[in-house]
C-alpha cells in the first residue's frame, strides 16, 4: 500500500496539469466561436505557411 | 451580464430604443479604435469564413478581419474612419448581406464575463468530480480502516475547496431568494451541498464509514451544467435581439441655415425642419412644408394603398416616403409622438397579460418545501426510534442528496438549449426564456395581413388584360419611376418578355405619376384623378395614351412565401386562425378567401386589435399575435405569445416574444410544433427523474442508501435527462 503514497500525488497532479489546460484555453478565447473553429480546420488557406 | 442594455418586454418598447440611439451617438464619438461589427447572417459554412476574411484582408484600409460563426458577425480592425457603412458594400461585393452592428452596444455580450465565469467553475467542479469519485471507487471497493480514511481526507481536502469555489452561484442565488422572503430552486441545493459536505466531514472525523463527498462535487458539476445551458441560450438570444436594435439607429437630417446635418431622432425638437428623401422613414411627427410625394402608411394602420402627400399633409413617425424628397417642420417629437402614444397602449395591453409563471417555477413551488419537509421528517423519525443524532443527520442528509432537483436543474435547461438551437439554425430568434413553453398552450393564431401575410409589396394582377403595346408603353413609364406599384409592373411586364416602348421626355411628377410623349400623343401613368379617370375599389395605377380612355393596372399585395402553407399547417393542427387587418375591406376578404380564413376583420384600429386579443383571452383562450407593424405593437405585447418577421419595425420586434429572421413565415408553424415536442420532453424528463427518486428516496429514508447508490441514482438520471433532451436536435 505504500505505492499510494506515489499514486495519489502523482494522478493529483496530471489532473492538475488538465485543469490548468482548461484555465489557459479559456483565457485564450478558444470557446467563443465553437463553430467558426469547426470548419476553420477545413480550409487550406494557411496549409503552407503561417498566418502573418 | 452587468451594464448591458436589456432588450426584455420593457413596458414602453419604443422609449428604449431612444436612450440607445444616445448611447449609440456617444459610443461613436468616444471611440474610433474599436474594431467595426458587422452581422453576416448568411455566412454558415468554411468557405464563407475565408472568402469573407481574404477579401475583406486585401482592402488597404482593413488591418484584420475575423469571422464568428456562432455569432454569425465579423469583427474587422481598420483604419481610424472606417465605419461600417464603408464596409458594408464591399461585403455585398463578396456575395452576403451585412448589417449594420454597433459596437458600443454589443461591446458587454462580446466578452461574456459570466458565461466564461460559469464555465471555469464547471471546469474546477468536473475535474474534483472525477478525482474525488476515483477515490470513492477504492472505498466501494471495499477499502477498510485507515485506507479509507485517509481517501476520505483527501476527497475533503479536494472536495471542500471546490465547493466553496464552484458552487458559490448557487448559495448566492439561494441567500437572495432568502433575503426576497422565497424558497427558490438553488435554496434545497446549497442546503442538500453543504449539509453533504458537513456531514461527511465529520464522518471522516470519527472515521465513519460513508462520506458523500463524491455526491457534493458531482451535484455541484451537473447543475453547474445546467446552469451554463441556461445562460447559454439566454446570452445567444440577448445578444441576437440587441443586433436588431442596433441594425435600426434611428436618424433624422436636419435642415439648418448651414445646409443638412445627419441628428439622432432624439435630438429633434418641435419646429425643426426635416428632409425626408424618397425611401426614408419619417422620423418624427409633422406637416409637409414643401414637396410632393406619396407616402406608404403600411406599417402603422395597415392600409396596402399609398396615400398623397403635399404641402400641409401631417404625416406621422414611421411612415415611408415613396417618391419625391419631402420637407417636414416638427410638430411633436420624443415623447409626444405618435410613436409614444402608441407606446402607452402596450404599456396597457402588457399590464393586461400578467406573468407567466414557468413549468420549473411552477414545480418549484411545491417542491423546495416539500423536500425540506420529507428531509426533516426522516431526521426526526430516526431521532425518535434510534435517539442517534449523527445516524439521523447522515439519513436526513442522503435523502435531501437524492432529491436534489437535478431534473429541473439540468433537464428543463437542456431541452430549452436544444429547442431554441435547433430554431435558431432555421432562422427563428426566441427572445424570452418562458416563450416557447408559452407557445406549447396556444391554440388560437392571429395573423396581420400587410407585411406579415403579405410582404407589403404590390403585385400586378390584370397585366394580360392588356394589349402588348399598351404595356409596353406603360412599362416605358414606369422605368424611370421608383414608386412601388411602378416598380412591380416593371418586373412583371420584362419578365412576360416586353420591351419598354419608345417614350420621350420621361417626367415624374411626384405624388401623382409619370409622364412623357410616346410619338405624337402625350402619355401619363399614374393616380386616378391625374390622368382622369375615377378611381375604383382595387389598389391601381392608370395609364392614358393621348385622348383613348384611361386603362386601369390593378395590383394585388404579394403573399410572404410560406403565407399559405402555414396557415394550413396551423388549421390543420386545430388551431383557429383569425385575419385582423387596418387595410380596407376588399382586398383583406380577397385574401382571406385566397388562404382559407374563415375569421377575418377589415379596417380594425390599433386599439381594436390590442382589444380583439384581450377578448379572446378573457374567453380563455391562448392567443398567438403574428405582426410586423405598429399598428400591431399593442395586440402583440398583450397576447399570450407573439412573433414578428425581422422586416417589422423595431417597436414590433421589442414587443414580441420571437422573430424570425428569414422571409419566409414557414418556420411558425413549426416553431409551435417544435415548442409543443419541447415541452412533452420536459414534461417526460421530470417524470424520468421522479422514477429515479421513487426508487433511491425509499432506500434513503429507511437508511439503507450508501453514497454508491446516490452516485448511481444521480449520474444516471443526469445523464438520461440530457440524452432525452438531445432528441430535439433532430
Amino acid at each position: 500500500m505504500e505505492v499510494l503514497a506515489f499514486l495519489i500525488p502523482v494522478s493529483l497532479f496530471l489532473g492538475g496539469i488538465g485543469l490548468a489546460a482548461f484555465f489557459w484555453s479559456l483565457r485564450g478565447k478558444q470557446y467563443d466561436d465553437p463553430e467558426g473553429d469547426a470548419r476553420r480546420i477545413l480550409s487550406d488557406d494557411w496549409d503552407d505557411h503561417p498566418k502573418p | 451580464m452587468d451594464g448591458t442594455v436589456t432588450p426584455s418586454v420593457s413596458a414602453c418598447p419604443a422609449c428604449a430604443v431612444a436612450p440607445a440611439a444616445a448611447d449609440v451617438a456617444a459610443a461613436a464619438r468616444a471611440d474610433d479604435s474599436a474594431p467595426v461589427l458587422l452581422s453576416v447572417p448568411g455566412a454558415h459554412c468554411a468557405l464563407c469564413i475565408s472568402t469573407l476574411e481574404k477579401g475583406l484582408e486585401k482592402l488597404p484600409q482593413v488591418r484584420s478581419a475575423r469571422v464568428n460563426l456562432t455569432l454569425k458577425r465579423i469583427s474587422v480592425e481598420a483604419a481610424p474612419g472606417v465605419t461600417a457603412a464603408d464596409l458594408i458594400p464591399e461585403v455585398a461585393r463578396l456575395g452576403y448581406t451585412a448589417h449594420e452592428l454597433d459596437s458600443g452596444m454589443l461591446r458587454a455580450s462580446g466578452t461574456d464575463t459570466t458565461g466564461r465565469d460559469l464555465m471555469m467553475r464547471m471546469g474546477v467542479a468536473g475535474f474534483a468530480m472525477m478525482n474525488v469519485m476515483l477515490l470513492s471507487i477504492a472505498v466501494w471497493s471495499g477499502a477498510q480502516d485507515a485506507t479509507r480514511d485517509l481517501f476520505h481526507w483527501i476527497s475533503a481536502a479536494i472536495a471542500l475547496p471546490t465547493i466553496a469555489f464552484a458552487a458559490q452561484p448557487f448559495f448566492r442565488s439561494a441567500l437572495a431568494g432568502f433575503r426576497a422572503g422565497q424558497l427558490n430552486m438553488d435554496a434545497p441545493i446549497s442546503l442538500a451541498i453543504l449539509l453533504a459536505a458537513g456531514t461527511s466531514l465529520y464522518e471522516t472525523w470519527n472515521s465513519g464509514e460513508h462520506a458523500y463527498f463524491d455526491a457534493a462535487v458531482a451535484l455541484t458539476f451537473f447543475l453547474l451544467i445546467g446552469r451554463f445551458l441556461d445562460h447559454r441560450t439566454r446570452a445567444v438570444a440577448r445578444s441576437a435581439a440587441q443586433e436588431l436594435a442596433a441594425l435600426e439607429v434611428p436618424r433624422a437630417l436636419r435642415l439648418t441655415g448651414a445646409g443638412e446635418a445627419v441628428v439622432p431622432v432624439a435630438e429633434l425638437a418641435v419646429g425643426d425642419l426635416v428632409r425626408v428623401l424618397p425611401g426614408a422613414r419619417v422620423p418624427a411627427d409633422g406637416v409637409v412644408e414643401d414637396g410632393t410625394s406619396e407616402i406608404d402608411r403600411g406599417l402603422l394602420t395597415g392600409e396596402s394603398l399609398p396615400a398623397f402627400a403635399g404641402p400641409g399633409t401631417a404625416l406621422a413617425a414611421g411612415e415611408m416616403n415613396l417618391t419625391g424628397p419631402l420637407v417636414l417642420r416638427v410638430t411633436a417629437a420624443g415623447r409626444d409622438s405618435s410613436l409614444h402614444r402608441m407606446a402607452d397602449l402596450v404599456a396597457v395591453a402588457e399590464a393586461g397579460r400578467g406573468r407567466y409563471t414557468s413549468i420549473a417555477d411552477r414545480i418549484v413551488k411545491y417542491y423546495a418545501p416539500g423536500v425540506h419537509i420529507l428531509a426533516g421528517l426522516s431526521w426526526a423519525g430516526w431521532m425518535l426510534y434510534a435517539g442517534d443524532m449523527r445516524q439521523a443527520t447522515n439519513i436526513a442528509a442522503a435523502v435531501l442528496i437524492i432529491t436534489c432537483p437535478c431534473a429541473l436543474g439540468l433537464a428543463v435547461p437542456a431541452v430549452m438549449t436544444a429547442a431554441s438551437g435547433r430554431l435558431f439554425r432555421r432562422g427563428v430568434l426566441i427572445k424570452d426564456g418562458t416563450a416557447l413553453e408559452r407557445l406549447a398552450e396556444v391554440d388560437t393564431v392571429v395573423f396581420d395581413k400587410t407585411g406579415t401575410l403579405t410582404e407589403g409589396r404590390p403585385e400586378p394582377t390584370n397585366l394580360g388584360e392588356h394589349p402588348r403595346e399598351t404595356v409596353a408603353v406603360a412599362l416605358a413609364l414606369a422605368a424611370g419611376s421608383s414608386h412601388p406599384l411602378a416598380r412591380a409592373l416593371a418586373e412583371a411586364a420584362t419578365s412576360m418578355g416586353i420591351g419598354p416602348a419608345a417614350v420621350t421626355g420621361l417626367r415624374e411628377v411626384p405624388g401623382y405619376g409619370v409622364e412623357g410623349r410616346c410619338g405624337e400623343r402625350s402619355v401619363r401613368f399614374g393616380r386616378a384623378a391625374w390622368v382622369g379617370a375615377e378611381a375604383g375599389a382595387d389598389t391601381a395605377a392608370w395609364l392614358r395614351i393621348g385622348q383613348e380612355p384611361p386603362r386601369e393596372f390593378t395590383f394585388a399585395d404579394r403573399l410572404r412565401d410560406g403565407a399559405a402553407e402555414t396557415v394550413q399547417a396551423l388549421v390543420a393542427r386545430g388551431l383557429r386562425v383569425e385575419l385582423l387587418s387596418g387595410d380596407a375591406e376588399a382586398p383583406v376578404a380577397a385574401l382571406a378567401q385566397r388562404l382559407g380564413i374563415e375569421h377575418w376583420r377589415a379596417g380594425v384600429l390599433p386599439a381594436e386589435k390590442a382589444d380583439r386579443v384581450a377578448r379572446l383571452t378573457a374567453e380563455g383562450r391562448k392567443v398567438l399575435m403574428v405582426g410586423d407593424g405598429l399598428n400591431d405593437t399593442a395586440a402583440l405585447a398583450g397576447a399570450h405569445v407573439s412573433i414578428s418577421p425581422a422586416t417589422a419595425l423595431d417597436a414590433a420586434r421589442t414587443a414580441s416574444d420571437i422573430v424570425l429572421m428569414g422571409g419566409t413565415l414557414t418556420p411558425v408553424a413549426e416553431t409551435v410544433e417544435t415548442s409543443r415536442r419541447a415541452i412533452r420532453r420536459i414534461r417526460e424528463n421530470i417524470g424520468i427523474s421522479n422514477v429515479y427518486n421513487l426508487i433511491a428516496v425509499p432506500l434513503a429514508v429507511v437508511g439503507l442508501c450508501t453514497p454508491l447508490i446516490a452516485a448511481l441514482a444521480m449520474s444516471s438520471s443526469s445523464i438520461t435527462v440530457t440524452l432525452n433532451a438531445l432528441r430535439l436536435r433532430r
